[in-house]
This record gives C-alpha cells, sequence and structure tokens, in this order.
C-alpha cells in the first residue's frame, strides 16, 4: 500500500490518475519561477511549488492541482496562486468534468507580502466561478503539512472535501494560535490535541470533509470517484439556499459546542458512546462508527 | 544564493526528449531538472545553492557525476537547499535513471 502522505505532489498525480494521463501546463522546464523569492535572494523552484494540467480519472477528463508541501510548505505566492488560477479558467473553458486539487498548504507565502494574499483570494474567486459554470471542485487533504490559512478557506470553497486521519485541515495553524492566545489556550507540542481538534476525524465529524479515508492513493482515488458520482446529482454551483443553511449549521454548531474545551467534549455530545476510542481507530471502522452521529451526513 | 556553472565535454551518452524533474526545493534537498538540448555533445550544468563558499566541493560532485554517466547534449539545472554531496549525488542519479526510462 502507498501512503499518500508520503509521497511528493508529482508523486501523487501519476499514482492517483490513470497511468501516465496527467498532462502538465508550465512544466519545470519552462521555468516560471517567483519573482518575489529571488529578489530576496531565497531559492527557487521551478514550478513555484505547484504541478497543474490535465489527467484522466476512469477516463473522465478532469483537471488537476497538487501543492508541494516539501516547498515552502506549499504556501502560495503569486506565480503558483496564478497557475491554480489559470487551471480553474482553462476546466471551465474546456468543460472538464470535475477539478481535482490536492493540497497541501500552510496557506500565503508571507515573503511576498500581499501579493500571495492576492493570489489566494483570486483562487476562492476562481473555485466559485468553476462551481458556478457547472464544474465540480473536489479537495484532498493528505500532506504532512495540513491545510492551513488561506488553502483552508478554498478547500472549504470547494464542493467536496476528502481527507485522512493523519491530514489537518484549519485556519490559523497551532503555533499560530499558541503564539497569539497563550498555551493555556492551544498547547501546539501537544500533538494528540492538535490532531483532535484538525484532524481529519474531527473534520469529518464536524461536517467540514465529506469523506475520511485511509493514508494510501487507492483509497483517495476510490472516495474522488465516489465523489464524482455523488455531486452529479446536485446542484454544482454554491446557491443562497445552501449558504444560508450552512450558515444555520455554523451557528447550531457554536451554539451546542461553543461552551466546550476539547473536541472528545463534542464527540460525547454528538452522542458517542466511547469518544476516547475513536483516535486508535481505523478509517473504515471509525467511519461505520460515527457515520450516523457526524454532522451534515449526506 | 550562489550560482555555480559547469560544462563537460568528450560525453557520448544521448538523452531523450522528456525532460523529467526529481526532488523538491526544502531544507536539505534540491530539485533537478534535466533535458536534453543542442549542446555541441556538451553536458551543461547550472547550480543555485543557498549555501555558500562550497563551489570546490560542488565542482567534485558534478565532475564525478560526469565521470559515472558521460552524458552528452544535456543540460541539468539545479536548485539547491543546502543538500549534503551525497544527496546531490543520489539526486542526479535519481534524475539520469528517470529520464532513461529506470527508477522513478
Amino acid at each position: 500500500m502507498s501512503s499518500y502522505l508520503e509521497l511528493t505532489a508529482r508523486e501523487r498525480l501519476a499514482l492517483l490518475f490513470d497511468a501516465g494521463s496527467f498532462e502538465e501546463f508550465l512544466p519545470p522546464k519552462a521555468r516560471v519561477i517567483s519573482p518575489h523569492l529571488a529578489q530576496l535572494d531565497a531559492p527557487v523552484a521551478f514550478d513555484d511549488g505547484v504541478a497543474v494540467g490535465r489527467a484522466r480519472l476512469d477516463g473522465q477528463a478532469v483537471f488537476a492541482a497538487a501543492q508541494e508541501g516539501g516547498f515552502m510548505g506549499g504556501a502560495v505566492g503569486e506565480v503558483h496562486g496564478a497557475k491554480l488560477v489559470g487551471l480553474l479558467k482553462r476546466a471551465v473553458a474546456e468543460k472538464a468534468a470535475a477539478v481535482v486539487l490536492l493540497l497541501e498548504s500552510g496557506g500565503v507565502r508571507l515573503h511576498e507580502a500581499n501579493a500571495g494574499l492576492v493570489a489566494v483570494s483570486e483562487v476562492m474567486r476562481a473555485v466559485l466561478d468553476a462551481r458556478n459554470a457547472g464544474v465540480p471542485v473536489i479537495a484532498l487533504i493528505g500532506g504532512a503539512n495540513g491545510c492551513f490559512g488561506g488553502m483552508g478557506i478554498v478547500a472549504r470553497c470547494t464542493n467536496a472535501v476528502i481527507m485522512s486521519e493523519e491530514a489537518r485541515l484549519a485556519m490559523s495553524g497551532p503555533e499560530v494560535i499558541e503564539t497569539a492566545a497563550g498555551v493555556e489556550e492551544f498547547d501546539s507540542r501537544d500533538r494528540a490535541l492538535v490532531w483532535r481538534t484538525t484532524g481529519g476525524k474531527h473534520r469529518y465529524l464536524l461536517g467540514d470533509c465529506q469523506e475520511l479515508v485511509a493514508d494510501s492513493v487507492p483509497a483517495f482515488r476510490a472516495a474522488v470517484l465516489a465523489t464524482l458520482a455523488r455531486l452529479r446529482t446536485q446542484e454544482t454551483a454554491l446557491t443562497l439556499a445552501a449558504l444560508e443553511a450552512e450558515q444555520t449549521m455554523l451557528a447550531q454548531r457554536l451554539e451546542r459546542f461553543g461552551g466546550l474545551e476539547e473536541p472528545m467534549q463534542i464527540w460525547t455530545a454528538l452522542g458517542i458512546a466511547e469518544p476516547r476510542s475513536l483516535p486508535l481507530l481505523e478509517a473504515g471502522p471509525f467511519v461505520e462508527q460515527v457515520a450516523a452521529y457526524r454532522i451534515g451526513a449526506n | 544564493m550562489e550560482k555555480l556553472t559547469y560544462r563537460f565535454q568528450g560525453g557520448s551518452r544521448a538523452l531523450p526528449q522528456q525532460a523529467e524533474l526529481v526532488g523538491v526545493v526544502g531544507s536539505g534537498n534540491l530539485e533537478v531538472l534535466i533535458e536534453s538540448g543542442p549542446l555541441g555533445g556538451d553536458c551543461a550544468i547550472e547550480v543555485n545553492t543557498a549555501a555558500l563558499g562550497f563551489g570546490a566541493t560542488w565542482e567534485a560532485v558534478m565532475r564525478d557525476f560526469h565521470e559515472r554517466w558521460q552524458l552528452s547534449d544535456a543540460r541539468i539545472a539545479i536548485n539547491d537547499m543546502g543538500a549534503t554531496p551525497a544527496v546531490v549525488s543520489l539526486r542526479l542519479d535519481q534524475a539520469v535513471e528517470t529520464m532513461l526510462g529506470g527508477l522513478r
């Protein structure tokens, strides 16, 4: 079994889609690199940390991107963001069956300041534009760097999020929260707490991700195929009704759990009998045990 | 950053057209982009490294690489974040082997 977590972005693209089908736009030999990093005398990457292109998934023509967490934590600079935007626009122009985003990012690349911030906001707009044009967007999160900051928001702008237990999804990272609010608020070195709070299982229970899978490429592939089939029966565009339902869900979540101090208390409140056993379960048995209790089951 | 360039002559092993990229620009790691191109039979290498002052070591590693593979009309570009000589050698071998259809 091949661990998704351990693979590079390019290895994930090669293994997730039909063999040999990934065709890259702006490949490394085009040398479209960050203009900002060179000014800062910092190392660049020939793909600026993201590979974008078209591929086939069980024969379906999809568009795909994979962020490389090993390069600056997958952080989004101007070029990196522009490649994602271009991919999403081309997916609309060529009526792709879907866009599959293999996300692994700490968020905005702070070295690039406003250019990075603008880039991430443009990616958000492009995701929503693609959905509005009828092209579903699916986010996969399973890398060691998780999916944080602006890219965490991008993930939640998509039609569906698929995570592994090892994956993390949040806005501010654990160290940021501890620095800003103190160690009593959040101990970023307590790894079990960090995963209970931001990890795939908690996100699945809270309804922030729609599928929880084992850390393997075949598991992610199967989940993407199942999600694509499921999305065909749903509205692709983000509607006002869906936004209002999301707002209601979030308000209820805050009301029910706002006073609680730790994820395990939330799991108890959801009606799960033995919350302590959850972190130790494999993905399959975990989903079986909690599927009836999770928020936003669909 | 420091930029180092090398050019070796006398190689005989031709490469396929498809360019390949191996490795990642992370701490202690590097990426190697390898392409074939008309260089009058030479092997040209450009290194951009974050570790300053290791030109002599780079030259020795690159010379060893050329002796191992004897590439002809090959263009190699490296973005480095302080990889050790052993890691650099392994990545270069990985790049050539990937290009020649070996290990990926």
